[in-house]
């Protein structure tokens, strides 16, 4: 179905590459969610928003494991980005984690939990106030949000708690790239006689001080999370740093 | 969309077969006393019912004993009358090579029959099997109606054991799962290495441990050296006369390893490494795309918390 487009839409697709601008549409859900108007009222406040194939949502189009699923986000093609919101529609903790990305590029892999099927999409605000949108669905078959997580079952994660482990890739492929782990059990509150208990903030400096990037993680995002950055034009180590919904914090220094 | 098409396919599937549930076991003779029914090279699917695994029997001189009973109550049921055309003697004792739930969900048809397993074995089917048998009733559907687990109550150990007239020897492993379970029958020479050996078919890795499993893969590896053996049947795929479908289990898992190590080292995500290509080696095995996605999800985690560091 094909609908009119918004001006600010037309005025960006006369900046596009033909075969993107085509894909840009201000109405009708590329991924025919059933959930998507909700989606637009509760998480982007009914915000004007445009589907925009330059936000790029990568995950597998099923999940083998709904606790770990794989998802890439990349808005990498649309210039100076202020805020990205990821969620899944059909999730019944729909907002998974937001980032503002400062001098890091706006990338960001890490694994959710997911329920069921559900589209999973970010939602990137430029600095024009505009929302872009992206996403994909993502198939399960279903029990990731109200499974204990193994991490509170095992006796010594209490020990382990914010342990933060990671690396820097300074040469081949991956140059620029920054990985790192946080033990955390990250848990929903969905199963009963365990509250909610996850990360709540993470940021990141380089050496100067300067911030790379900031993250604010919800329940859905998988125990003990890993996260996959670009540190953009910063060189020398980087610092994490963040706290959970209990007030434990964490400081970690990621070396070169 | 796309999952409605998948619905519906499932459906046609399910109506197709829903007339017989028929899956069609015919022993095959191995050797003097030994049959297996050799189940397809395929994932689990509405068509095959799960029928995707290897089962067997040995006529001994006190009876039937029977090795692994398969994904439902109907096989079980299925393979009970199949052994009956076979021999004349009851089944006396079924054994379950290891926890997963299409070596077991056949018990149910094997009443009165003692069930017996590796202790761990035991342990797992009493906690998981639910969980396993739900499971296959999602990927597999109607084929699966009135399946109950049913836990294997007697505990086997390690070792050569005097079973209904019939010397087996025993090898309690693990690798493929925590406690993996392979059969030597002295008399015919032919080992029954449940899921430690996959050929021409994908392994399955949901609850591996490589560096186990490739050692074990060498005891087995033995056993097939041994003057009287004669015939090798895996857990899943054709039999052998010879230790073909160790040294094809053991390709893949080195392979597979090394890949995600290297992925790994290399810096890349989970999504990176699961739209690496296959080998042209492995690519050509039957399920190998999808073995290797969820052996990734399997797997990954723990190598890549390795190549991050222990944690500060
Ligand atoms: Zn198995």
């Amino acid at each position: 179905m094909k609908f009119p487009m918004t001006i600010a839409a037309i005025a960006l697709a006369a900046l596009m590459p033909a075969a993107e601008a085509a894909a840009l549409q201000d109405s009708g859900d590329p991924l025919a969610s059933a959930r998507w108007a909700d989606m637009q009222r509760t998480v982007l406040a009914g915000a004007p928003i445009l589907f925009d194939p330059r936000v790029k949502v990568v995950a597998p189009v099923t999940a083998e494991n709904p606790l770990q699923v794989p998802v890439t986000v990349d808005a990498t093609g649309l210039g100076k980005v202020v805020e990205v919101i990821v969620f899944a529609d059909f999730n019944p903790i729909v907002e998974v984690l937001r980032f503002y990305p400062d001098a890091a590029p706006a990338y960001l892999g890490f694994r959710l939990k997911l329920q069921q099927s559900t589209p999973v999409r970010a939602a990137v605000r430029t600095a024009d106030g505009l929302w872009h949108v992206g996403g994909t669905w993502v198939n399960t078959v279903g029990g990731g949000c109200s499974a204990p997580t193994a991490g509170s079952a095992s006796k010594d994660w209490q020990s382990r708690l914010n342990l933060v482990s990671g690396r820097q890739w300074s040469a081949g492929a991956q140059a620029g790239r920054v990985r790192l782990r946080i033990e955390h059990p990250m848990d929903t509150g969905l199963v009963a006689g365990i509250p909610a208990f996850h990360l709540e903030t993470i940021e990141f400096h380089d050496a100067a001080g300067q911030r790379l990037m900031r993250l604010q993680t919800a329940e859905p995002v998988s125990e003990n999370p890993v996260f996959t950055l670009q540190r953009g034009a910063v060189s020398g180590p980087v610092e994490a740093s963040g706290r959970d919904n209990n007030g434990n914090t964490f400081s970690a220094r990621i070396a070169p | 969309m796309k999952r409605c098409l998948i619905s519906l396919l499932m459906l046609v599937a399910g109506v197709a077969t829903a007339a017989e549930f028929d899956y069609g076991l015919r022993a095959q003779r191995i050797a003097g006393d030994v049959y297996a029914f050799i189940g397809k090279t395929e994932d689990f699917t509405p068509a095959n019912g799960g029928n995707i695994v290897n089962t067997g029997f040995i006529v001994a001189p006190g009876g039937v004993i029977v090795i692994d009973s398969g994904p439902s109550r109907r096989y079980g049921e299925q393979m009970r009358q199949a052994i009956a055309a076979v021999s004349e003697r009851a089944p006396v004792l079924v054994i379950n090579t290891h926890l997963h739930p299409d070596h077991f969900l056949g018990n149910q048809a094997f009443a009165g029959v003692p069930l017996a397993a590796l202790p761990a074995t035991i342990e797992g089917i009493a906690s998981q099997g639910n969980a396993f048998a739900e499971n296959l009733f999602r990927l597999t559907g109607d084929w699966m109606k009135g399946t109950e687990v049913r836990v294997p109550q007697r505990a086997l150990a390690a070792g050569t054991a005097e079973i209904a007239g019939r010397r087996l020897r025993l090898i309690a492993l693990d690798g493929h799962t925590g406690a993996d379970l392979a059969i030597y029958d002295v008399a015919s020479g032919v080992l029954f290495a449940g899921d430690l050996a996959f050929f021409q078919r994908a392994p399955t890795t949901p609850h591996a441990d490589v560096g186990r499993w490739l050692a074990a893969l060498d005891q087995l590896a033995a056993i097939t050296r041994e003057a009287g053996f004669t015939a090798l049947v895996p857990g899943h795929g054709p039999v052998t006369r010879d230790a073909a479908p160790l040294r094809q289990t053991r390709a893949w898992l080195t392979w597979l390893e090394g890949a995600l190590r290297r992925s790994a080292g290399d810096g890349l995500d989970m999504n990176e490494t699961l739209d690496r290509p296959l080998p042209s080696e492995f690519a050509a095995l039957p399920v190998a795309a999808n073995e290797y996605r969820r052996s990734v999800g399997h797997l990954f985690p723990a190598i890549e918390q390795e190549v991050l560091g222990a944690g500060r």
